[in-house]
């Protein structure tokens, strides 16, 4: 489904995309994992061309990331994207947020839209603030609206950029409990995060990152079992004790 | 004193100033976004092209650009719009006034769109908006809102810059009001204050009402 080659990317003189090589199956789950700084916000970011990359290729369904323009736009309405800060239309209620795509780029009529996005918020569980505005939601409740208006353009892959984050330690879960659902639905899914809980439990494959890098790529059950990189030890040393 | 408003078209003059300011305004304000987007997007010529815009305009005097539009345009290059003398004078200022504080419009909006956090825009390309949806859905309706009191404030120097167009013999009350110091030398303070004071009415509400509508139409982060 996604298939990235040799991507180099560099933000002045740090190069911070060292020739990644992955290959995302359809229906895969992969948890990209890794310090701070070791790219994987990058990576991720790249697979849509919100960054720029300087050499490789990335595919999306067997098709080439355009360059820009009206191309890029309908593939990228193809993938999925949910932030670390989540980035709800601020001025637009929770209902215009998820038709607003659908309306704008797939030519849905308002009727159809208002009907999907009703579905969807009854999915992620937020229905009653279909009329309020993003900053009257909770931080977990905004975070389940942004994953719903995502899938609204039914996307063929999702990528997740720290969801949960910036949340509240208490909003962690009711958000990864919408993502599990989301992945034993079979949706293809890129998730960067720090929570090793779901990594073990929905992930098909971790892919563990540093300076950049691709350091290992295992199955949950190897990575925190028997990680084979000095990198992943010092890694897992660091945080599983907690 | 009352005889000033029976001798002379006091209310009229204001009207002028009050066409001249709505015109003006309607023109900045196109003329104003679309040189504010030529400087948000992505495209360096287009970006260079509305930075030379408003740095040529807003560093130019007025009544330089005024008095220009009718020696330059109309003397000169013969670009009259109107056979009809006042009405030419009239159409030119409005485009000169336009063309001026389009530089200080386009300026307030940029202020506003440094206003939006960039996430709005990433959020609104990772759905597949292309570049006008994205400026037209997301990012323009909130630069606006957080725009509204710097172009409140623009708005209020247009009303007030509109005496300018007297350098070209437009008869809005500034005009008027020179007609009627020459004339009634021993009503010069009333008459200083009856335009004053007109000035005031026409501008205080439109600090009032920014003020009221960037509270109410703030958007909440």
């Amino acid at each position: 489904m996604v298939v990235i080659t040799g991507v180099n990317k560099h933000f002045g003189d740090l190069h911070v995309l060292k020739d990644i090589d992955l290959t995302i199956g359809k229906g895969e789950v992969v948890v990209v994992l890794g310090p701070s700084g070791s790219g994987k916000s990058t990576l991720c970011r790249t697979i849509n061309r919100l960054e720029p990359f300087e050499t490789g290729s990335i595919t999306i369904d067997g098709k080439e990331l355009p360059n820009e323009g009206k191309p890029l736009a309908q593939l990228r309405a193809d993938v999925g994207m949910v932030f670390q800060s989540f980035n709800l239309f601020a001025h637009k209620t929770i209902l215009d947020n998820i038709t607003l795509g659908p309306m704008k780029v797939r030519k849905l009529s308002k009727a159809d839209a208002d009907k999907q996005a009703k579905d969807l918020l009854e999915r992620v569980g937020v229905t009653a603030q279909a009329n309020k505005y993003p900053a009257q939601l909770s931080g977990g409740q905004q975070q389940r609206v942004a994953i719903a208006r995502a899938l609204a353009m039914k996307p063929k892959v999702m990528l997740f950029d720290e969801p949960t984050s910036a949340l509240d330690p208490e909003m962690v879960n009711e958000v990864l409990e919408v993502m599990t659902e989301l992945a034993q639905s079979g949706m293809t899914m890129v998730v960067i995060t720090h929570e090793m809980g779901f990594a073990r439990r929905a992930a098909n494959r971790v892919v563990f990152m540093a300076d950049g890098q691709i350091v290992e790529v295992a199955t949950p059950d190897e990575f925190f079992t028997a990680p084979k990189s000095h990198r992943a030890q010092d890694f897992l040393g660091k945080i599983l004790p907690h | 004193m009352g005889d000033l408003f029976s001798q002379y078209n006091v209310l009229g003059a204001f009207g002028i100033t009050i066409v001249l300011t709505v015109l003006s305004a309607i023109g900045a304000l196109v003329i104003g976004t679309f040189v504010a987007i030529m400087r948000v997007s992505p495209v360096a010529f287009l970006n260079k092209l509305g930075a030379l815009y408003v740095n040529l305009v807003r560093n130019t005097p007025l009544t330089l650009i005024i008095v220009f539009c009718n020696i330059g345009f109309i003397v000169n290059l013969g670009m009259s719009v109107s056979n009809d003398f006042a009405r030419n004078n009239l159409v030119w200022s409005v485009i000169g006034l336009a063309t001026y504080h389009a530089a200080f419009v386009c300026e307030a909006l940029r202020s506003g769109v440094n206003t939006v956090p960039t996430g709005q825009a990433e959020a609104a390309r990772a759905i597949g908006l292309t570049f006008g949806q994205s400026l037209r859905e997301v990012l323009l309706p909130q630069a606006f809102r957080g725009a509204i009191t710097p172009l409140g404030n623009t708005l209020i120097a247009l009303t007030k810059n509109t005496t300018v167009a007297t350098a070209i013999g437009v008869a809005e009350i500034a005009g008027l009001m020179k007609t009627m110091q020459e004339d009634r030398a021993d009503l010069m303070i009333p008459i200083f204050l009856i335009v004053a004071f007109g000035f005031v009415l026409l501008t205080l509400p439109v600090g009032l009402l920014t003020t009221k509508l960037s509270t109410k139409l703030a958007v909440k982060r």
